[in-house]
């Protein structure tokens, strides 16, 4: 099995006819992904490579049974994007865009909670999802990763998600789930979610999580591995040398005083039983050794 | 982006919160100027974007022409905890009677608002937070609800102020949480929220950070990002669109990716060397981008030898490499540079570098011998101590 998206995920793209979004939606449709619908309100009637375009998500929904949209929309109407999505009536939101500013991502989190708490959120500024083998919904690389599991893997990361899948794929390891929930001060999915899971996931028998400075979701996930979690955890925390008090790209990596730091945030994992590796390479390691023993 | 306080005043005076006139001024003539102007008592407040102001002696009162012309020129030019006072904020002295603490961020967490409000201002509100966090009234507020009056007015008087102050600070409090999320805001605070002797309720400080990602909507932003304080690096990474960090030490280093360059800033820490900068190509690695990461690099003198990890995605290993090749052609550069390619047709990406490889160019299979190797490179490790599990240790 895996968790959020799989072969029946049938997926809506905002933003199909910008660049950006025609791009990776065919990619993702190549990849054997769904793709079964695009907006655009200008562009309703007609296609893009055979994929319909309607005007709204409501729309799309009531035509094609999508259930999950990918947003590709530039930052400025990203909101906007989102509440369409969930009163159109799809279950998942994937949000590619990076730039949206905080408080739009704050409001429309909590208007979701609220109104429309059936409905999963991932990201903004995240790769996406992508259950391999099955689904590919965003900007991830689809042939890095190899199918099967026994690993899943959740990340604040793009370019470390990346790595992690190549590596576990070079060494002949599956991947259930890889969710990269971005790296955003408000992400609409939690490490603690895609950690709930994964636990409840049959076929993910060990996860790896990839976090970074900034924040205390780390702090959050190693308190749930401790008390919730059976299934082994193999982590990594970028910024361990970042200096206090700068940022370092993601809005979400910012360092102050004794809150938030890489350092913290191993011991805390350490503390609750996960394996953390001090680079990328040495958690691909212990991920072997993890897999071989289970 | 971080706001200097007289800019903080002007953005909090925008939404109605009061603050005291004042005037930026560069030199003790300007100074006496403006104080004239305004009337005495006036401070003389140093404009660095760092806490602890006060007690390093960059803030003073002054009651004539003499004192506020021989504070200014003491004033100028003092170095802050690292940062060098160019400009100072000259403003009418306020009669004060109470100095409180109030503030707006966001709970990551609850991933909600936070609204902190002390009576307890005018000191290290974070020792007040670790000494006695009940001196702290604490609100969470959906950003979907918002702050209403009738909630403000009761975390008012959960935080304890003066009776007197209690219409007034509500007033504020409302202004100030407006001014946090229409002006999208990561960070509003205000240490000291004053109560003064007649009974109003006044910003003496401002300390505001806005949310870059929000200039689509406030083009006037764009003012504020001018003002940023970055070293020379940063400003040439900044023109190119960049994401940069500048470091203190010897190994340049070049990634694609918020998450991978970090990791490399670690690695090289872990095998003793020392990171000149962090530095975020982004996903597409084009010659343009590298070529513009190069410039930045060979800009800093410190740096002895660069290290250029790239993992490849939707981005082949081909057009990686194309891009390096062509970007070395276009900037002259002295120090030797080390390249680790994975991901997505690297083979075929080293393939293309190959011909290109010297003894000023080398290929490393993986992120930690290119690590080991740019910093042999560099000069070796620097006897830095690797902290428990590796990087980053108290050096001596």
């Amino acid at each position: 099995m895996s968790i959020f998206v799989d072969e029946t995920t049938r997926v809506v793209y905002q933003g199909l006819t910008g660049s950006q979004g025609r791009f990776y939606g065919l990619l993702n449709r190549e990849y054997g992904t769904q793709v079964v619908a695009g907006t655009n309100p200008r562009k309703a009637g007609t296609d893009v490579e055979g994929i319909p375009i309607y005007a709204t998500v409501a729309d799309a929904v009531a035509a094609t049974g999508a259930t999950a949209s990918a947003v590709f929309i530039p930052a400025p109407g990203v909101r906007d994007a989102v509440i369409e999505a969930a009163e159109g009536g799809v279950e998942l939101i994937v949000v590619i865009t990076e730039g949206v500013p905080a408080h739009d991502e704050a409001w429309f989190f909590n208007k979701l909670r609220r109104d429309f708490p059936h409905v999963r959120l991932i990201g903004p500024n995240c790769p996406g999802v992508i259950s391999p083998g099955k689904a590919n919904i965003g900007i991830t690389a689809g042939h890095i990763a190899q199918a099967g599991g026994p690993v899943g893997i959740v990340s604040r990361s793009g370019t470390l998600t990346y790595q992690a899948l190549y590596e576990l794929k070079q060494q002949g390891i599956g991947v259930t789930t890889c969710v990269g929930i971005g790296g955003d001060p408000v992400p609409g999915t939690s490490f603690v979610d895609c950690l709930r899971a994964f636990e409840a996931d049959p076929e993910t028998r060990a996860v790896m999580l990839i976090g970074e400075i900034g924040g205390a979701a780390e702090e959050e996930a190693a308190a749930y591995i401790a008390s919730e979690m059976s299934k082994p955890v193999v982590a990594y925390v970028a910024g361990v040398t970042a200096p206090p008090g700068k940022k370092m790209g993601h809005a979400g990596a910012i360092v102050s005083g004794g809150k938030g730091t890489a350092r913290a945030k191993i011991e805390a994992l350490r503390d609750a039983g996960a394996k953390v590796g001090m680079n990328p390479t040495e958690a691909g390691e212990l991920m072997v050794q993890v897999v071989a023993n289970l | 982006m971080d706001l200097f306080e007289y800019q903080g005043k002007e953005f909090f005076a925008q939404y109605g919160i009061p603050v005291s006139p004042g005037a930026l001024v560069h030199s003790p003539d300007e100074a006496v100027a403006a104080a004239e102007r305004l009337g005495y008592p006036v401070v003389v407040k140093a404009q660095v974007q760092v806490g602890g102001r006060g007690k390093a002696g960059g803030i003073k009162l002054a009651a004539d022409a003499d004192e506020t012309r021989r504070h200014a020129a003491s004033i100028l030019g003092m170095d802050i905890k690292g940062h060098r006072v160019e400009q100072l904020w000259i403003e009418r002295a306020s009669d004060i009677a109470a100095e409180y603490y109030a503030s707006f961020t966001l709970d990551r967490l609850a991933k909600q608002y936070l609204g902190m409000l002390s009576a307890r201002g005018g000191v290290d509100i974070e020792q007040v937070a670790a000494e006695d966090p009940g001196a702290i009234a604490r609100i969470l507020v959906d950003p979907v609800e918002g702050l209403s009056e009738p909630r403000c007015r009761e975390w008012v008087v959960a935080a304890g102020l003066d009776p007197a102050a209690t219409e007034g600070a509500v007033e504020v409090l409302l202004k100030l949480y407006r001014a946090y999320v229409d002006g999208d805001a990561d960070l509003v605070e205000i240490n000291p929220l004053i109560l003064t002797t007649d009974g109003r309720v006044r910003a003496l400080d401002a300390k505001v950070s806005l949310d870059a990602n929000s200039v689509f909507r406030h083009p006037e932003y764009k003012t504020y990002d001018a003002t940023q304080v970055r070293d020379a690096r940063e400003r040439a990474a900044h023109e190119r669109g960049l994401q940069y960090v500048g470091l203190e030490g010897e190994v340049g280093v070049i990634a694609n990716g918020a998450g991978l360059a970090m990791a490399t800033v670690d690695i090289v820490h872990q095998v003793g060397g020392r990171p000149a900068n962090f530095l975020d190509i982004g996903g597409g690695a084009s010659a343009d981008v590298m070529a513009g990461a190069l410039e930045v690099i060979t800009s800093d003198p410190n740096v002895r030898s660069i290290l250029i990890n790239i993992f490849g995605g939707i981005t082949k290993g081909e057009e990686v490499a194309n891009g390096i090749v062509t970007a070395l052609g276009r900037v002259e550069i002295d120090a030797p540079i080390v390249i680790r390619l994975d991901g997505t047709n690297a083979d075929q990406g080293r393939e293309i570098l190959r011909p290109h490889l010297s003894e000023r160019l080398e290929l490393a299979p993986t992120m930690l011998d290119a690590a080991r190797r740019a910093v042999e490179l560099a000069g070796g490790a620097r006897g830095a101590e690797p902290a428990p599990g590796g990087g980053g240790g108290e050096r001596r």
